[in-house]
């Protein structure tokens, strides 16, 4: 039993997004969707976090930001993509500044689609993503 | 022999009673604070869930040397909490207080990362802030019952409370510094809040912040222990009483910290000194007086 | 055995002649370790002989008579540079105190002193108290001497400027230290007042070292205040030898504080707050630290400002409840509140220590001025573990300089990079300064508990408020000595000479937690029971002694039980948290535009809120004194 599905916490980060999925977001934290009743906090720091929700694209600026709050995130850890230009650099894909989606700078675990995205899929990309991370450490266990 | 038995056994169960009656504490905090803001909350039980999942995750570090200070920190605090219940001399529980919050003021300074030093100073700020009205409930209860030691505190005839009322209202407005409550939580703040990241303890995770979050349950204990002195006196019922003083205090804390925003350095500071001196001075001027009739 | 006692007065002046005699380095340097050994070695011998009992009888007739006359002859020479040196760099005011001091002082010794027939029964008071003391003065005065060989030879070759004048600066130092032993043993007052303007001198010669302008200026406001409290010492002898026909203090203090006593009482006490430097005569204090180190450890931690402390409690028996009393009291209060609020927006470690002195005499002052049993035990021990710790410091700090360059405490978050062992004194030493097991405290413990006793309200506020105060500006400085910058600094040669007084200091503050139960009961309560006629217990209980025990041998091991873990390195090191940002050093950050920039944290100083604060603190002390001064006329005349 990992106990990670009791208090996940997130930090998330806005790549460069148009803020549409980053007030999704925050949204999850309002009474109507009150994520902290399954425990999840929203910390702001990478030190803390378990789950890292980004939204946005990857670009030449910020893949290496990107790149190191992965790294100063403790395991285990996930990666979700919120949103579209997330999951694939979206309508900025053709940029000459965008890299693409977050996969192209660090693992992603899961992809939350939609522009913006809406507050129940985030909160169930969250979840799917714990239920992937059990499925990890058994794998890892046997 | 037996006696030394039985206060052995005391301490034990002061050190593993204490965090889970803390941690409770803090889980009641969260629910109580998501009822008021009309969420649903998390279980009560999320804080041992999160310190839980802490003591899993992987051990990261940023130095060499920072780590160590929250563990000494944390053996003080127990330090303070034990000296306290069993009826040791306050002042010199304070004072082991003290080594113990500075320990993690240390650490924060150790990390040597731009956030947990501006955690760490606000952290000494507010230190500084309720330090002189800790003393002062020392003091004020040495003067009014002519010992520092707490067993003999509580075995007097009539509750503390009644000689030093404006005492324990100014012990009560510096209690919202030591709980991490609004509009005092400069440092680091509780759940969702944040400030400039989260403060002192930024760079500590996993296990440490495991450790971090327990030595706040036990503060909390040790915190509401300084109102339980102030109401329990000789007769048993007046224990109960007390302990239905501790809860009151620590609602009422709730409560403040959801209905105030947070205040600027100077204003924590000013206004902790400003309550300390005229109640502090004020009570112990009319106990002198009342002392020569 | 008062040749004793005369030896270790005399020896180290005659040193200190050598010293300036002789300009071979090596020599000279032998010489002053000698000179440093021996001091030592002669306090630790004075104290046996107290223990052993044998330390009866006066020296003979003939001696004293030689003495007195070779004093005035000294009093006058010393005068006469005063006059010389104050005319030359055009300050007036410190040549006329002397002028004043000096024909005064020559009439009463001449005129009145056979006229009135004064004569003087004990010549020497060996006490548990000038025991004591004559220990602080050998044993922290001797190891600060020795630490002066070390740091002259790296601060001539650092300041070029400085015309070198090693053999000058020795002998000041050896002559301070034979003054001062002889300042808290003798009795007749006339030795006393010798000894208290040898010392005035000596602080003079020391804080003006280096002759440029500040330095100069500062010396000559060192020299002024202290013989304005000079001034105030020779009335007092005047008056005690015209209206109690009297030069003895141990009669003085045997009397009755009515109010003609409580007149030498205050001029005395005035002194007193002069040398120690209490609102407002702190400035010289401050100013004495343009000289090199060593000078200042020994102006703050084992000799000059313990000169005033160790007057006022002789004088304690006249103070208490009395006006006197209640007046010291007040004025060490504030002091302790002002100066410990002060010392918050200090970033020269120099001038932290320097307040923090002024703070803690400020303390002291006020045990002293409540002058209960337990208030004594407290400020007994805190002169005890101030002067050690304080000197620690002050070594420590010094060194800091010659490594770092600086001596900003900004700054000294790069010194563990540099020199680990200077960060563990460093951190000894101001643990020393404030936290539980260690000395200080339990002396602030102690002197809480005499407050509430004696029902000075006033006095408990104003402990809360400097205690908080006191913690904040250690701790931030605490704060940058454990900060792990990273940055790789040259190392510079650390002379032996140095280390070893360091390392005996660090030695020495740590066993203080552990002695101190015995001290008290072996030398600090018999003291206080023969004072008071009744015997004293010690304010803090055995119960509480084991306790403090424990967390120090807590503090202790835990350090050592870590070091395997940090060793093995458990856990993966990532960078610290930085938006993301971070360079990759831990120092730096992307800035916008592609700029690297490096991170600084500065301490919080607040020099907004506390700044003004001096201001208020000499006003409430002057007055104060003032309206004592009236009431005690009032109370002759009447």
């Amino acid at each position: 039993m990992n106990y990670i599905q009791k208090s996940p916490w997130i930090l998330h980060y806005d790549g460069s997004s148009c803020n549409g999925c980053d007030i999704e977001v925050l949204a999850c934290l309002t009474p109507i969707y009150d994520v902290e009743r399954f425990g999840i906090i929203n910390t702001g720091n990478p030190k803390h976090a378990d789950i890292l929700l980004i939204t946005g694209a990857v670009n030449e600026q910020n893949i290496n930001v990107v790149k190191q709050l992965y790294d100063q995130m403790p395991n285990p850890k996930m990666v979700v993509a919120i949103g579209i230009c997330a999951c694939s650099g979206g309508i900025f894909s053709e940029c000459y500044n965008v890299i693409g989606g977050v996969d192209k700078a660090i693992p992603v675990d899961v992809y939350v689609p939609g522009c913006a995205a809406r507050p129940e899929s985030i909160i169930s990309g969250v979840v799917k993503a714990l239920g992937l991370l059990e499925e990890k450490i058994a794998k890892k266990a046997s | 022999m037996n006696d030394i038995l039985i206060k052995i056994l005391k301490i034990i169960g002061i050190v593993v009673i204490s965090p889970l009656v803390g941690g409770f504490l803090s889980g009641l905090d969260r629910k109580i604070s998501a009822r008021l803001q009309g969420r649903k909350g998390p279980s009560i039980l999320q804080p041992f869930y999160d310190v839980r999942k802490l003591l899993q995750k992987e051990q990261i570090r940023v130095n060499s040397a920072y780590r160590f200070y929250v563990y000494l920190s944390l053996l003080f605090i127990i330090f303070t909490v034990v000296l306290i219940i069993m009826g040791g001399d306050l002042l010199l529980a304070i004072f082991v207080l003290t080594i113990g919050s500075l320990m993690f003021v240390l650490g924060g300074y150790a990390s040597s990362s731009p956030y947990s030093n501006i955690g760490s100073e606000r952290e000494l700020l507010q230190m500084m802030a309720y330090e002189p009205c800790v003393l002062l409930v020392a003091i004020g209860l040495y003067y009014q019952s002519g010992s520092f030691f707490v067993k003999d505190i509580i075995a007097q005839d009539k509750p503390a409370i009644i000689y030093l009322p404006a005492i324990f209202l100014a012990f009560v407005y510096i209690l919202t510094f030591k709980l991490r409550k609004s509009p005092f939580d400069l440092s680091m703040s509780h759940h969702g809040h944040q400030e400039i990241v989260k403060g002192i303890t930024t760079e500590f995770s996993g296990e440490d912040l495991a450790i971090i979050e327990i030595t706040h349950w036990y503060e909390t204990i040790m915190a509401l222990s300084f109102v339980y002195i102030f109401v329990a006196f000789s007769s048993p019922i007046s224990h109960l009483y007390a302990v239905l003083a501790c809860f009151a205090a620590f609602i009422l804390e709730i409560i403040i910290d959801n209905a105030c925003a947070r205040v600027t350095w100077k204003t924590a500071l000013s206004s902790a000194w400003g309550v300390t001196f005229f109640f502090g001075a004020a009570n112990l001027i009319v106990l002198s007086l009342l002392s020569k009739f | 055995m008062p040749y004793l006692v005369l030896c270790s007065t005399l020896i180290p002046v005659a040193l200190a002649l050598l010293c300036f005699v002789i300009r071979v380095d090596i020599v000279r340097n032998s010489l002053m370790r000698l000179g440093a050994l021996g001091v030592i070695a002669m306090s630790i011998m004075t104290a046996f002989n107290f223990w052993n009992g044998d330390f009866q009888g006066d020296a003979a007739e003939k001696a004293i008579h030689i003495i007195d006359s070779a004093m005035v002859i000294i009093e006058i020479a010393i005068a006469l540079l005063i006059v010389f040196l104050g005319i030359k760099h055009k300050k007036y005011i410190a040549p006329l105190f002397t002028v004043i001091q000096l024909p005064l002082m020559l009439w009463f010794e001449r005129a009145v002193v056979k006229e009135k027939e004064l004569e003087v029964d004990r010549l020497i008071v060996l006490d548990q108290l000038s025991v004591i003391m004559v220990l602080i003065v050998g044993v922290v005065g001797g190891l600060i001497a020795l630490y002066t060989v070390g740091y002259m030879k790296w601060y001539h070759n650092l300041h070029k400027e400085v015309k070198e004048q090693k053999s000058y600066f020795f002998a000041v130092i050896l002559m301070f230290l034979g003054a001062m032993t002889g300042l808290v043993l003798f009795n007749n007052l006339i030795w006393i007042y010798f000894c208290w303007e040898i010392t005035s001198l000596s602080s003079f010669l020391l804080i003006g070292y280096t002759k440029k302008d500040e330095a100069v200026d500062n010396s000559f406001r060192a020299l002024t205040i202290n013989l304005g409290g000079g001034l105030a010492f020779a009335l007092g002898i005047v008056y005690c030898g015209m209206k109690l026909e009297t030069i003895e203090l141990s009669r003085l203090i045997a009397l009755n504080p009515t109010a003609t006593v409580l007149v030498p009482a205050f001029l005395f006490s005035l002194a007193a707050l002069t040398k120690s430097a209490q609102f407002p005569f702190q400035s010289w204090l401050l100013g004495a630290m343009v000289a090199p180190t060593p000078s200042s450890a020994l102006l703050h931690s084992a000799t000059m400002v313990k000169a005033g402390v160790y007057l006022l409690l002789r004088l304690s028996p006249l103070l208490g409840t009395t006006n006197v009393g209640r007046i010291v009291t007040l004025i060490g209060g504030i002091t302790f509140l002002a100066a410990s609020l002060l010392a918050i927006t200090q970033s020269d470690a120099k001038r932290i220590l320097a307040y923090s002195t002024i703070a803690n005499l400020g303390l002291i002052i006020t045990c002293i001025g409540i002058a209960t049993p337990e208030a004594l035990w407290a400020a007994i021990f805190l002169v005890i573990f101030h002067a050690v710790s304080k000197s620690l410091l002050f070594l420590s700090v010094g060194e800091v300089e010659h490594q770092l360059h600086s001596r900003d405490v900004d700054d000294m978050s790069n010194l563990y990079g540099v020199s680990k062992s200077l960060v563990i004194f460093l951190l000894i030493g101001i643990a020393g300064m404030f936290l539980a097991p260690f000395g200080m405290l339990i002396s602030k413990w102690a002197a809480m508990k005499a407050f509430i006793d004696s029902n000075n309200l006033h006095i408990i506020m104003i402990l809360c408020f400097g205690s908080a105060a006191t913690l904040f500006y250690w701790t931030k400085w605490m704060g940058k000595l454990v900060a792990l910058s990273g940055k790789k600094l040259e190392k510079h040669h650390f002379h032996m000479d140095e280390r070893i007084s360091l390392f005996i200091h660090a030695v020495l503050t740590l066993s203080a937690c552990f002695l101190f139960p015995l001290v008290s009961s072996k030398v600090v309560l018999p003291y206080l029971q023969n004072m008071f006629g009744f015997s004293a217990n010690s304010p803090i209980s055995q119960g509480n002694v084991w306790l403090m025990i424990a967390m120090f041998s807590l503090l202790l091991i835990l350090p050592v039980s870590f070091i395997p873990i940090s060793k093995k390195q458990k856990g993966r090191e990532v960078l610290t948290y930085m938006a993301g940002e971070n360079v990759g050093d831990n120092k730096s950050f992307n800035a916008s535009l592609g700029v690297t920039r490096e991170t600084t944290s500065v301490n919080w100083y607040m020099k907004d809120v506390f700044g003004n604060i001096g201001f208020w603190g000499n006003l409430i002390c002057i007055f104060s004194m003032i309206a004592v001064a009236v009431i005690l006329i009032w109370g002759i005349l009447k």
